[in-house]
């Protein structure tokens, strides 16, 4: 399987992986095309496949078959030229704690060759780059959460791969430094990098990749760029709706005989239903299946305090292709 | 007090389920207990020999009586080699004793039984640092040749004629006189034995193998966090990975050892007799060894917390093995033979000589040769069995 969009010449070429733990088939077929200069989002719940998936891209975790080839090395026959080109971003922070930033830099371009002059502006350049300049001889332990996330990229970052992998990285992070990260990944996308961003946080990928690969017990189960997945699920809008009290049983049962209505489900930020045949003119299709259900709402006595639509997410892509919802 | 009572039941509940954390705690008093219970067993019916050379200068009935009867002394293992072999093997620590029996003691010791002359002097020179075995050695001189001196006096077999007349009256003190000297190998040499030298050349094996297997506990640390996923991610191959570390680990425990000694040297008189680069040799073979042995703990170990206790537990039984708490030749036989299969046996036994025992550059190749093969044995397991995979 491949990205829809791929590059005649991609950076990562992984190919029919699969991996296998006992009895529990973790990954099982999947393919990722990179090219330079594209984000692909890897997303799906928790348990899907995709760490051990960037982790065989990544050559910690040996396939059971399929390859990986990354800038044109072969990860299996020649790891070390491989890995010369991954920026690895572990979920788990991957600082030394008893090193300043700056000597963390320095030890992480020394693995990959760095040395002399050109690894201390190396790692000068990148602590500005992800803002952290002005504590580049501050211990990790004195950060905040949100700044050791980023020197945990910046030492990714250090020598200045071609391909970075990046594994839940804005897990634990408050909303400003999350969107300092998405600012510094979209700069590296521009600057020519590749990247793969693991999340099962739909809105990440909807705004920053390119092609999307969704995963889901280990098999892909769609991809491709944000508008073909949202063509899988034509002419849908969603209705977000707060309602006074939660939707019951026999609400939701009765939404769900509604000919507009595609899905009904009461989930915990209010109730969310999907119409089908939104996209008429003029919204003429989304004003009345809203309507019914509004209506619907009425009959029941159950108020409404907040509506709002949107088209189908990759969430509902999701729903539509698994039955289920992303977070479970 | 349910509150109370279900963090009491809590706790118990984790450290009953830490099944090997609690096999632990359970074995290692147990272990260590019995170790030192069967050391200083009074009901120990094994003889635990002492090693001694005699060396028969004087050829006579007499002396070749002596030795036999030292030879068949279940306390002594006897051995015969020339003087020059003899004083080497206690300087060694090999042999506890040397017997020197001079040319002419039987004529000399019967004639003095006898009142006819003066005592030959039978010369003792034993390791200093095994000076527990004197009195045994003196007891066991002073009934055996007692014995062989008044046989031949009263059987004529000495060289002196019973029937001449005696210069003064019969006597019952030992016909010889008993000279007892440390083994000394050259003039540096001091006082022979020192005790700091020993203590500290122990406790700085104890604690290099301790910090050693710490390094290796931090690994099995590190192998949680991303650190390590992206130490693996890195272009490394495993032998830079793990040689890295062991190199560390070797470095820090030379610098251990170095300080120990300094502070031994500096502020409790210990000198190196021997060699300095014996002894060095020696320090960086033990700090390579113990490097090893705890990335072999960090191969083999399975979580940190269940790691520790064992790891901890093998230290401290090869320290104790080593003769770093307790003289080695306390231990019973089999013990002791254990004990050279351990590679803290070695590094003591090597600093040792090249501290106070005054060894030359030579002696520490054995040593270090035997620290090596510990070295190369442990790293051989570590890489073998290191789980690359999670």
């Amino acid at each position: 399987m491949a990205s829809s969009t791929p590059s005649p010449s991609p950076l990562l070429d992984a190919s029919h992986l699969a991996k296998r733990y006992g009895t529990r088939q973790a990954v099982a077929d999947v393919s990722l095309q990179v090219a330079p200069g594209m984000l692909l989002g890897l997303l799906g719940p928790n348990g899907a496949g995709k760490s051990t998936t960037l982790s065989m891209v990544a050559g910690l975790t040996p396939a059971d078959s399929g390859s990986v080839c990354i800038a044109g090395h072969d990860q299996a026959a020649d790891p070390a030229s491989a890995r010369r080109h991954i920026g690895l971003v572990t979920q788990e922070l991957a600082l030394v704690e008893g090193l300043s930033a700056r000597r963390n830099l320095r030890l992480f371009g020394a693995l990959h060759g760095l040395h002399g002059t050109a690894l201390a502006q190396r790692a000068d350049a990148v602590l500005a780059q992800v803002g952290l300049a002005d504590r580049a001889n501050d211990r990790p332990e004195t950060f905040s959460g949100g700044m050791k996330r980023r020197l945990h990229i910046a030492c990714a970052l250090v020598h200045d791969p071609a391909l970075l992998l990046l594994d839940e990285p804005t897990a634990g992070v408050d909303p400003q430094s999350r969107l300092a990260i998405f600012g510094m990944l979209e700069a590296l996308r521009a600057a020519g990098k590749a990247l793969v961003y693991t999340t099962h946080h739909m809105e990440e990928v909807e705004r920053l990749a390119d092609a999307v690969v969704i995963i889901d017990h280990g098999r892909v189960v769609a991809q491709g760029t944000l508008a073909e997945l949202r063509q899988r699920v034509p002419g849908r809008q969603r209705l977000d709706i707060a309602l006074a009290a939660p939707a019951d049983a026999p609400l939701l049962a009765a939404l769900r005989e509604l000919p507009a209505v595609h899905q009904a489900d009461a989930r915990p930020e209010g109730l969310v239903v999907v119409l089908d045949g939104a996209d008429a003119p003029g919204n003429a299709g989304l004003a009345a299946g809203a309507g019914a259900v509004l209506a619907l709402l009425a009959g029941h006595g159950v108020p409404v305090q907040h509506l709002a639509s949107q088209r189908a997410t990759l969430e509902d892509v999701f729903i539509d292709l698994t039955g289920r919802q992303l977070r479970d | 007090m349910t509150a109370f009572l279900a963090l009491v039941q809590t706790d118990l509940l984790l450290f009953l389920r830490n099944r090997r954390a609690l096999l632990m705690s359970l074995a290692a008093p147990i272990l260590i207990g019995a170790f030192f219970g069967s050391l200083f067993n009074q009901r120990e019916t094994q003889v635990q020999q002492v090693p001694v050379a005699v060396v028969d200068l004087d050829r006579s009935a007499l002396s070749a009586r002596l030795l036999a009867a030292l030879q068949t002394d279940p306390a002594l293992k006897v051995s015969t080699p020339d003087a020059a072999a003899a004083l080497d093997g206690v300087r060694r620590g090999a042999l506890r004793a040397a017997v020197t029996v001079p040319a002419g003691f039987g004529a000399q010791a019967v004639a003095a039984l006898l009142g006819q002359g003066d005592k030959p002097v039978l010369a003792l020179a034993h390791d200093p640092s095994q000076a527990v075995v004197l009195p045994l050695l003196r007891g066991l001189l002073a009934q055996h040749a007692g014995q062989a001196v008044a046989q031949a006096a009263f059987a004529g077999a000495g060289g002196a004629s019973p029937g001449a007349a005696p210069r003064r009256g019969p006597e019952f003190a030992l016909p010889f006189t008993l000279q007892e000297a440390t083994t000394t190998v050259d003039k540096r040499a001091g006082d022979g034995y020192d005790s700091y030298a020993h203590s500290f050349a122990g406790m700085g094996v104890q604690f290099v193998l301790l910090m050693a297997v710490d390094t290796g506990i931090a690994l099995l640390l590190m192998r949680r966090s991303g650190l390590w996923q992206r130490l693996r991610a890195a272009p490394l191959s495993r032998l830079q990975l793990l040689g890295s570390r062991v190199a560390s680990a070797t470095v820090i425990g030379l610098g251990v050892f170095t300080v120990v000694f300094g502070v031994a040297i500096a502020v409790f008189g210990v000198r190196v007799h021997g060699s300095a680069a014996g002894l060095l040799a020696v320090m960086a073979a033990t700090a390579l060894c113990s490097a090893t042995l705890g990335l072999m703990v960090a191969a083999l170990g399975r979580s940190p917390e269940a790691t520790r206790g064992l790891a901890i537990l093998v230290t401290l039984l090869l320290v104790m093995l080593g003769g770093a708490w307790v003289p080695s030749f306390l231990f019973p036989p089999w013990l002791q033979t254990a004990a050279a299969w351990t590679p803290t046996h070695w590094a003591v036994q090597g600093m040792d000589a090249m501290t106070w025992r005054a060894r030359p550059l030579a002696e520490a190749l054995l040593p270090v040769g035997v620290l090596l093969g510990f070295a190369g044995l442990f790293g051989a397991v570590a890489l073998w069995r290191f789980p690359w995979n999670d």
